[in-house]
């Protein structure tokens, strides 16, 4: 592949990390002599986030105009007839983020480009071979994608690390006019920040993590119990949330809280990549779940291959009688 | 309000031993339970308290062998109130865009004001068909919605972004939504319900009744092709505590007292 177009992602004035992963890869893919082309949309005023990008592209790419200052489906696949067709690329990335879930499977259908989503690798066999996880990622599938002029794979957040982000001497090019049609049958109206609660997990060196396997909301004081013994609070994945037997401002992870305690314990939970990416920069991460396979296992330092409920009480009256 | 829920049966892996099968484009599926996907689910409560506030019709669809009729019953039960599912051979080997070209055909006949999807399904997690689904009726959509308010033919959703941050937007009837996890609490479903609904009719297509070719859907109608399932990568992975129940907190003490785990 000697082209590859990435699509920025920016929320809230600032360039989101996975546009500089998926940079990072590109670079990676086109090698000495190709070509990273960076796609922007928005408005005018956000013109100086460009000045992260154009140093890390060989071509940035922007179309500003202020219809363009929030993501909307509508309004984005209009202005993006615009730059497809003055890009010549092979492959075209995008997060598989909120904002890429929405979108690019709509720019793949509309164009009908060849495309796939969630990749946690990208490999050039002749066209795109992408890997990307099954059933909760206990299972890789590569996937070979058929045919086109272009392809699209939507990027795993955190799966490109961009520790080495290549700069480049980028030229710049802007595109502008009015992105026209009647975008009204969606509509962005506004953020919402997320709620504060009670309890900060993220100023927290110590945190006791529940998920699935704790199994009934009536069950999350053993774990509460343990973290009072230790001087820590009771976080969670995404099923307590859900279920409502905790706040979702305890909810570790992608669209909860990313954390980076001391010490996180991780109670019966499985460790889907979106918890990973919102606790794996704790110092020390203990696990303790009965699936010997449970993905946690392969970030944790420490782990107890074991009943959670005979584990924790245990633990709790140990730490209790060691501090009297 | 008419509502159109799409609807999988998947496989409960998140505890089983997974063993790839000798094809190795698929898992060997014997003993593994199958449910509802876990998004849908939360799609199919949705749909059914919209009914209840505001009237109308719930259709749901499924793609998939007989089996999947225990899915559809299951909505049934919960409130659906039509059934449909779509078999054929052909439709081996689908990708999330042929998926929602089979979809797509069905659709067209049924009169509809919201079609709900989940945001994505627990076995190939692609996260795509709803939207492509959307794109091929010419629809607005949502994806990974949370709150669904509806106002005469406006609807105001919430959106979940990343780190906790949420987006409202408003969208024009009839359109598609991606519901997320969490957005409500599915009601429980009896054995007694789904006996209720056993009689059902369940109405059946395949490729032709949908007026689709061979060409258009499975393998070849697809964008993407499953070459190959291996396991991932074991990294270093954690150091696994054994012994006793005693031996272990003993040694789990020593860690934390150790690591700041002891505040």
């Amino acid at each position: 592949m000697e082209k590859i177009a990435v699509l920025v992602e920016h929320r809230q004035n600032e360039v989101r990390d996975i546009t500089f992963e998926m940079l990072t890869k590109a670079h990676q893919l086109v090698g000495d002599g190709g070509e990273v082309i960076a796609l922007f949309l928005g408005d005018v005023s956000q013109k100086g986030l460009l000045d992260k990008i154009t140093p890390h592209a060989h071509r940035t790419i922007a179309y500003l105009d202020t219809a363009l200052a929030q993501y909307e489906p509508l309004r984005y696949l209009a202005a993006f007839v615009k730059i497809f067709e003055t890009v010549d690329c092979q492959l075209i990335l995008m997060g598989q983020t909120a904002f890429g879930m929405d979108f690019a499977p709509a720019v793949a259908t509309k164009w009908e480009i060849p495309f796939t989503t969630d990749v946690v690798d990208i490999q050039d066999e002749d066209g795109v071979v992408a890997v990307r996880q099954m059933y909760s990622g206990k299972v890789n599938a590569k996937v070979s994608l058929k045919g086109g002029e272009k392809q699209l794979c939507t990027v795993r957040a955190g799966a490109f690390p961009a520790d080495d982000l290549p700069t480049v001497s980028g030229e710049l090019q802007e595109i502008s006019g009015a992105v026209e049609g009647d975008f009204s049958a969606r509509t962005f109206v506004e953020y919402l920040e997320a709620a504060v609660g009670d309890v900060d997990i993220t100023q927290a060196d110590i945190i006791v993590s529940v998920g699935r396997g704790i199994k009934d909301a009536d069950n999350i004081s053993i774990a509460q119990e343990l973290a009072d013994a230790l001087g820590g609070v009771v976080a969670c994945s995404r099923p307590v949330a859900d279920k409502k037997w905790l706040p979702k401002e305890r909810q570790v992870g992608t669209s909860g809280k990313t954390v980076k305690p001391k010490v996180y314990i991780a109670l019966g939970i499985s460790g889907a990549f979106q918890h990973q990416a919102g606790m794996k920069g704790a110092n020390t991460i203990i696990a303790v779940n009965k699936d010997p396979k449970a993905p946690i296992f392969s970030i944790a330092h420490y782990g107890i291959v074991d009943d959670l409920f005979k584990v924790v009480p245990a633990l709790t009256e140990k730490v209790k009688e060691l501090r009297g | 309000m008419d509502i159109i829920v799409c609807i999988k049966r998947v496989p409960e892996t998140a505890e089983a031993d997974l063993v790839i099968d000798e094809s190795k484009k698929g898992i060997d599926t014997d003993g593994l339970v199958f449910s509802i996907n876990e998004w849908d689910n939360y799609a199919v409560e949705a749909a059914i308290q919209l009914k209840e506030a505001e009237g109308g019709k719930i259709t749901v669809i499924s793609v998939g062998p007989e089996e999947n009729n225990e899915v559809l019953r299951r909505a049934l039960a919960m409130g659906a109130d039509e059934a449909l599912r779509l078999t054929d051979p052909a439709f081996e080997g689908s990708d999330a865009y042929a998926m929602a070209k089979i979809l797509a055909a069905a659709i067209k006949d049924i009169p509809y004001d919201l079609i709900l999807t989940g945001v994505q399904a627990d076995d190939d997690g692609f996260g795509a068909v709803g939207v492509v689904l959307a794109q091929m009726l010419g629809l607005p959509h949502a994806a990974l919605v949370t709150e669904i308010k509806k106002e005469g033919d406006v609807i105001t959703v919430h959106r979940e972004l990343e780190g906790g941050l949420e987006e409202v937007d408003t969208l024009k009837l009839p359109a598609l939504l991606t519901i997320q996890t969490g957005i409500n609490e599915p009601r429980y479903v009896s054995i007694m319900g789904i006996r209720r609904v056993a009689k059902k009719e369940i109405g059946v297509k395949g490729v032709a009744d949908l007026g689709l070719s061979q060409d258009e859907v499975g393998e070849k109608g697809s964008m993407s092709r499953i070459e190959e399932l291996f396991f991932p990568p074991v990294g270093e992975g954690a150091e696994i505590i054994e012994g006793t129940m005693d031996e272990k907190t003993e040694a789990l003490v020593r860690i934390l007292k150790e690591r700041g785990g002891m505040a």
